[in-house]
């Protein structure tokens, strides 16, 4: 770590959040459909209730929002897509406010504020092979740069979605990533690490096992990884070692979140604030604080 | 307008000047063993003669002959409880059913805040408001409630004659006397007052007040008075290549030395006129319509800060107070241009366990000598 804080860019963010008014106040949305994931993963279709509001709403691939329950608080929740003037969040309830919003039914009512975040280098990678490298629901905040880049196509070399999870009951979307498979010169490749059975198209191991298969320039590639902390760490130093750019190999990252507005100082690492100058880093960035504990 | 002399009886015509302006005054005043900043409209309620003693874990005040008003180093608040509120209410939201689609109304609550002027504000505490400023208002997000309070503060500075000594300013270039921060800025003479004008609006009351031009002699006293409370300052912070030095030691021992005397009770983050950390809270009424959001101020030494579902970053002492000095004397240098340290020396005297942060600081950074505790 250790770049000095790009004032610049600062000074203009802020006169662009300025006219914004203030930045805590959540914008009121409804829950238009809930579809029901796993026993413990959920999707929510949100749309702002108002008009103005919903028209102005822009996000970029990798960003994400802070979800407010009515009367427990709110929640860092990275944005899975959009559909129309819609958009998605994949939540699992695991914690105080997750665990009440998945009792949640379409026709209620949350509020967001975002997006948040600088998200994944979607221009910056263009021309280049894209390597998705994901795990658990770490997929979720991957899978809008995975359309994206889908959706045009022809600006990206070589697509390798790597997906791994516990056991296959655990995947979500598996229907869309095997559509995915089928888009021109992609590959999908999916791991279990618990299962005993092997199906087609399925690794048994982590994602060790699905590198050996995957085919990218290792010089002309941008890596967007997602997952548990330790598997982000010990694929960036596989790729490192296989000769990819600690510089190409993009992590985005979770932390403790109040405010996503860089006041509340809960999700620091080092100099970063994971809200705004994240959450999405590049391996050279932060690799030396990530693997250490307490940061 | 060039530094001007106010006669010590003539500093009640400041707080009534002030009044005047518009502004409720506050200023230091004795309670419950400690000065502290409170409503003030006669200059009788200063802590006239009052000294401070403060060393590791203690603070006490004394009584002394002398005569002046400000010869005291510094209270457990600095001005950050007048700007940036230890407990402030956000936002409140209804569930309205006439609302757009039934949705929720948001009210703002940023504050309609009072004009306060501050006298007596010490130069770290304005050292340490600048760089709040940085925090809460030149960031990327403009926090509207913390401006509120800052654009209604008057700071009435007093350059510091004595220190105590947990002070350590000189070493961090924010103290004992001041260059700018300031609205007003004074320095306690014997004799009387040196006082100058640091913005517009401290040229509009200095206008009112009945000064005469300063003497050479007493601007002179004044430099000196400052120089020699410096040089009283035994404590000092290493500021060469702390950030590297901090990380270069991440695994040193001492870390673990000092987290068997911390009682990661946060204190130190409660007293540190920088500390900026906070947590959200909800708190909805009873009826079940309507509720109300908060921040309060939280510490990195507190379970929660770091938790992510349900488990702890920072599990331990020996971690909490690594970020906490990782943070406050390396990271901060990169996130704005400086320490975030200002050298107030108050998470020294009321750290139950005296921790010496400097002291910590400059031996994690390889310093062996070090002063008498």
């Amino acid at each position: 770590m250790g770049s000095l804080v790009d004032l610049k860019k600062r000074t203009v963010c802020q006169a662009e959040t300025k006219m914004k008014g203030n930045p805590y106040i959540p914008m009121s949305a409804t829950i238009v459909e809930r579809i029901e994931e796993t026993p413990n993963i959920f999707t929510w279709k949100l749309k702002l209730d108002d008009e103005q509001q919903r028209k102005d709403y822009r996000f970029k691939c990798g960003q994400f929002n802070m979800v407010y329950l009515f009367g427990i608080g709110e929640v860092a929740i990275s944005i899975m897509g959009s559909e129309g003037d819609s958009f998605l969040h994949t939540i699992q309830a695991v914690g105080r406010v997750t665990n009440a919003m998945s009792k949640l039914q379409p026709g209620d009512h949350v509020a967001i504020r975002g997006p948040y975040g600088i998200g994944w280098p979607m221009m910056e990678s263009k021309s280049r092979d894209l390597v998705f490298i994901t795990g658990g629901l770490g997929c979720a905040p991957a899978v809008s740069a995975i359309r994206e880049a889908i959706k045009n196509r022809d600006e990206y070399g070589r697509l390798v979605i790597m997906q791994t999870v516990l056991h296959r009951h655990d995947m979500l979307w598996e229907p869309q990533y095997d559509e995915w498979r089928k888009v021109r010169s992609t590959q999908v490749l999916l791991a279990s690490d618990r299962d005993k059975t092997a199906w087609p198209n399925w690794k048994k191991g982590r994602v060790g096992a699905l590198f050996r298969e995957a085919k990218f320039d290792i010089n002309h590639c941008t890596v967007m990884c997602c997952g548990p902390h330790p598997m982000m760490t010990g694929t960036s130093r596989t790729l490192v070692d296989m000769g990819v750019k600690e510089d190409d190999i993009y992590l985005s990252l979770e932390r403790n979140m109040q405010c996503a507005l860089g006041h509340c100082g809960h999700c620091q690492m080092d100099e970063a604030f994971v809200c705004k100058d994240g959450p999405v880093f590049t391996y050279k960035r932060i690799k030396d604080v990530l693997e250490r504990r307490g940061f | 307008m060039a530094v001007q002399f106010l006669a010590p009886e003539s500093l009640q015509n400041l707080l009534t000047v002030l009044e005047a302006s518009g502004y409720q005054v506050m200023g230091p005043q004795l309670s419950e063993g400690a000065i502290v900043y409170d409503h003030i409209n006669d200059v009788a309620d200063l802590p006239r003669g009052i000294e401070t003693l403060q060393k590791p874990g203690s603070y006490k005040l004394q009584q002394t002959s002398s005569t002046r008003f400000f010869n005291w180093a510094n209270g457990p608040a600095a001005l950050k409880p007048l700007l940036y509120k230890a407990r402030q209410a956000l936002w409140s939201c209804e569930q309205v059913a006439q609302a757009v689609n039934g949705g929720f109304v948001f009210k703002d609550l940023v504050p309609q805040a009072v004009p306060t002027a501050v006298i007596g504000v010490r130069p770290c505490d304005i050292a340490a408001m600048l760089i709040q400023d940085e925090h809460f208002i030149q960031s990327e997000y403009c926090d509207p409630y913390y401006k509120a309070e800052r654009d209604a503060l008057f700071t009435v500075a007093v350059n510091c004659s004595s220190c105590a000594e947990t002070c350590f300013c000189a070493s961090t270039g924010d103290g004992p006397s001041l260059d700018d921060g300031y609205d007003l800025l004074m320095d306690e003479l014997d004799s009387g007052f040196l006082i100058r004008a640091g913005s517009t609006k401290g040229e509009q009351v200095l206008k009112k007040l009945p000064v005469t031009a300063a003497s050479e002699d007493l601007t002179a006293m004044a430099a000196e008075q400052s120089a020699h409370a410096a040089e009283k300052q035994k404590r000092y912070l290493l500021d060469e290549n702390m950030h590297a030095n901090l990380f270069s030691q991440l695994d040193n021992r001492r870390w673990h030395d000092i987290a068997e005397r911390c009682l990661s009770c946060g204190n130190c983050t409660s007293v540190c006129p920088t500390c900026f950390c906070h947590r959200e809270t909800e708190q909805a009424e009873l009826d079940g319509q309507s509720t109300r959001h908060f921040r309060e101020w939280s510490s990195c030494f507190n379970a929660d800060h770091s938790v992510m579902h349900g488990h702890s970053l920072r599990d331990s002492s020996e971690l909490r107070y690594r970020q906490w000095m990782l943070h406050k004397l390396g990271s901060w240098i990169y996130q704005y241009g400086r320490s975030g340290c200002v050298g107030c020396g108050r998470c020294i005297a009321w750290c139950p366990a005296g921790i010496d942060f400097p002291a910590e600081a400059n031996a994690i950074s390889g310093e062996v000598e070090l002063w008498e505790a």
